[in-house]
């Protein structure tokens, strides 16, 4: 009995408190943003489907619709950017959704919760290398839409600004994904699970209609969706036009509404997923 | 003093599926306790629960003298698990497992690596170190996951079918790394649906069946309330069942004369308990032969899980299917389903 045991450390006493779950969260997120390396067409899907959203909304959409007054193509298309950021980084719900799912279903989640561990370091893990890669994503896309005509017009800090608040939105809507994750039976139930609620909010909002054109009933809606608050809070910093008139607090203060929203999000699905890992089983 | 692992009353249900229903076990320090039972049996729960991994609804239990309902994050640190299903990353290298599995113990990245290197020559992973783990077999899968519940040394380890879905001589080279690992001093408790596996590994065996433990002792014995080894004959011809029942009740305990012997009629088969083992075999058929009996078949049975459950209970395991071993991780609906009546 050379190796076995006679060389192996004993386990330590748990690191415990920040500087714990920050290590340990850090263990895995490398390990996730492994995985990507590994399974690069994974990455490569993720960055194909909003530059294709782009691409088909300016051209073919382009010059049917009115943006405030203008029919424009290039209007238009300044308008169509803030919604296709947020539309796009609210994906990586699903990735991370069915990143957690795989892990249960594989008995992986077991052995993370047999470790003395962080509680929250596996979920933390997953969603900060989702949000590694959902920041590449907003870089590929914001070439593109360079490329399609799309301008940053209230200069570069507050273009910075915003892609912050674009990128806490989707960390926080991982969060929601994690907690489906672990409430699903199957990586394939995850995904569509992920995806699914995520119509609803990205179409009940700015994004894509002014809130004015629609039925009195859902305008409310609309205007305070977290998802619209961001929306409006990249028109105002980009300088893009579309910002909805409206007397509803959000879209009048939608720096605010955002931030608040995301970490709003945060602290409530954090909480809910971890209690679920902590009790998971696969 | 209670031992290194000790339970008492463990209760969990699913639903209206009944998966433990009040489990006492007791392994003392530096032994090896086999849990034997078929599928479906409540071993997987029980290694759940006792591994801090689900809560029972009732009863208690301690790992390594630390109350694991009370202090899971102390039990954690004590314990080594290796699961049902091989528990890697598929995407990672079998290195890169061991490493973060290392650094999930506060190992610095340093010590990690040296770690998962000396783990990785000792489990014959070296050659196949930097290749993902999606391409290993399953027996080095097995290997793999084995060694990441060994990074540090846990005085406890849990293995659920470590050996299920192996080949023989995987499963064999198994068994020799599961030795060495006991005679270090672990305690280990250890799940099976072979028999054999158990008689080979455990100090002391219990069987499980329908969440409750029926009977526990060594494997010796288990072995003489199920009747040991015996031996099966066929003969040729039906003529020849009487005379060589007289010829194998010689072998026999001696206590029932003939009816030591049991007899199939339509299929011509004599079955013997004996002691001696194979060598056994050579002096049946030179005596057969002795008195012109011819042979169709014969051979030496070692009891199997099987034959301990009709001893127990007077019926065969229910089974749900045979496990397909560790490769592909069923679903986890699967495991929701409910347990077919017995
Ligand atoms: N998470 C679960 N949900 C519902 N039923 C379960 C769950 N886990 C186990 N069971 C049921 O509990 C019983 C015992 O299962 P298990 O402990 O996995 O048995 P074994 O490991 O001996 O095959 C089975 O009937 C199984 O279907
Ligand atoms: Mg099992």
């Amino acid at each position: 009995m050379t190796t076995l045991t006679d060389t192996a450390p004993h386990a330590p006493a748990p690191r415990g408190g920040i500087a714990g779950s920050i290590a340990d969260s850090l263990v895995v997120t490398k390990r996730n943003l492994i995985r990507m390396t590994r399974i690069p067409e994974m990455v490569v899907f993720g960055l194909v489907q909003p530059v294709m959203f782009v691409i088909l909304f300016s051209f073919v959409f382009g010059g049917s619709l009115n943006i405030g007054g203008s029919t424009d193509p290039k209007a238009y298309r300044e308008f169509l950017m803030a919604g296709i950021f947020a539309q796009t980084v609210t994906f990586a719900t699903a990735g991370a959704g069915a990143g957690i799912a795989d892990d249960m279903s594989k008995g992986l989640v077991d052995r993370f919760r047999s470790l003395p561990m962080a509680r929250g370091a596996v979920l933390t893990g997953r969603t900060l290398a989702d949000l590694v890669q959902t920041t590449l994503t907003v870089v590929v896309l914001a070439v593109v839409g360079l490329l399609v005509g799309w301008r940053i017009h209230e200069g570069i800090p507050k273009a910075l600004g915003a892609f912050a608040l674009l990128l806490l939105l989707g960390y926080a809507f991982s969060w929601i994904g994690a907690l489906i994750g672990l409430s699903v039976r199957t990586p394939e139930a995850a995904t569509s699970g992920g995806l699914i609620w995520l119509f609803p909010v990205t179409f009940v909002s700015n994004a894509f209609v002014d809130p004015e054109q629609m039925a009195s009933w859902i305008r409310p809606i609309a205007e305070w969706n977290p998802f619209s608050a961001t929306v409006q809070a990249c028109r105002e910093l980009f300088g893009n036009p579309g910002v909805v008139q409206s007397d509803a607090w959000p879209m009048q203060h939608p720096v605010w509404a955002s931030l608040l929203w995301s970490l709003v999000i945060i602290a409530v699905f954090r909480t809910l997923a971890v209690r679920k890992y902590r009790s998971a089983s696969a | 003093m209670p031992g290194a692992i000790h339970a008492e009353g463990l209760v969990k249900t699913f639903g209206d599926v009944t998966a433990l229903d009040g489990v006492d076990l007791d392994v003392p320090e530096g032994t090896v306790l086999g849990l034997l039972g078929p599928n479906g049996a409540g071993k997987t729960t029980t290694v759940r629960v006792l591994t801090t991994l689900l809560r029972p609804d009732r009863g208690t239990a301690t790992v390594a003298g630390i109350d694991v309902l009370a202090h899971p994050n102390e039990v954690r640190r004590s314990i080594g698990l290796s699961g049902q299903f091989a528990a890697v990353d598929e995407y990672l290298t079998g290195r890169e497992n061991l490493q973060m599995v290392g650094q999930l113990y506060q190992m610095d990245s340093r010590a990690a690596k040296r770690r998962a290197g000396e783990l990785l020559d000792r489990f014959h992973l070296a050659d196949a170190a930097d290749r993902p783990a999606k391409t290993y077999s399953g027996g080095m899968r097995r290997r793999l996951d084995l060694a990441a519940a060994l990074v540090v040394s846990p005085p406890v380890m849990f293995m659920d079918e470590p050996t299920t879905g192996l080949d023989p001589r995987n499963r064999q080279a198994l068994w020799e790394v599961i030795k060495e690992l006991v005679s270090g001093g672990t305690t280990l408790l250890l799940t099976t649906q072979y028999l054999e596996e158990a008689d080979h590994l455990a100090h002391d065996i219990a069987v499980v069946d329908h969440g409750k433990v029926i009977a526990r002792g060594t494997s010796d014995q288990l072995k003489a309330r199920t009747g040991g080894e015996r031996v099966e004959v066929v003969v040729h011809e039906r003529a020849a069942v009487a005379p060589a029942r007289e010829v194998l009740a010689r072998y026999g305990p001696g206590d029932r004369g003939l009816d030591d012997v049991s007899v199939e009629d339509h299929t011509r088969k004599l079955t013997v308990p004996v002691t001696g083992g194979a060598k056994l075999l050579a002096e049946v058929i030179r005596d057969l032969d002795a008195v012109g009996i011819e042979i169709d078949d014969i051979g030496l049975r070692r009891p199997t899980l099987d034959d301990v459950f009709i001893s127990l209970t007077g019926h065969a395991a229910a089974r749900e299917r045979e496990e397909d071993g560790e490769e592909r991780p069923p679903a986890r609906g699967r495991k929701h389903r409910k347990e077919p009546a017995a």
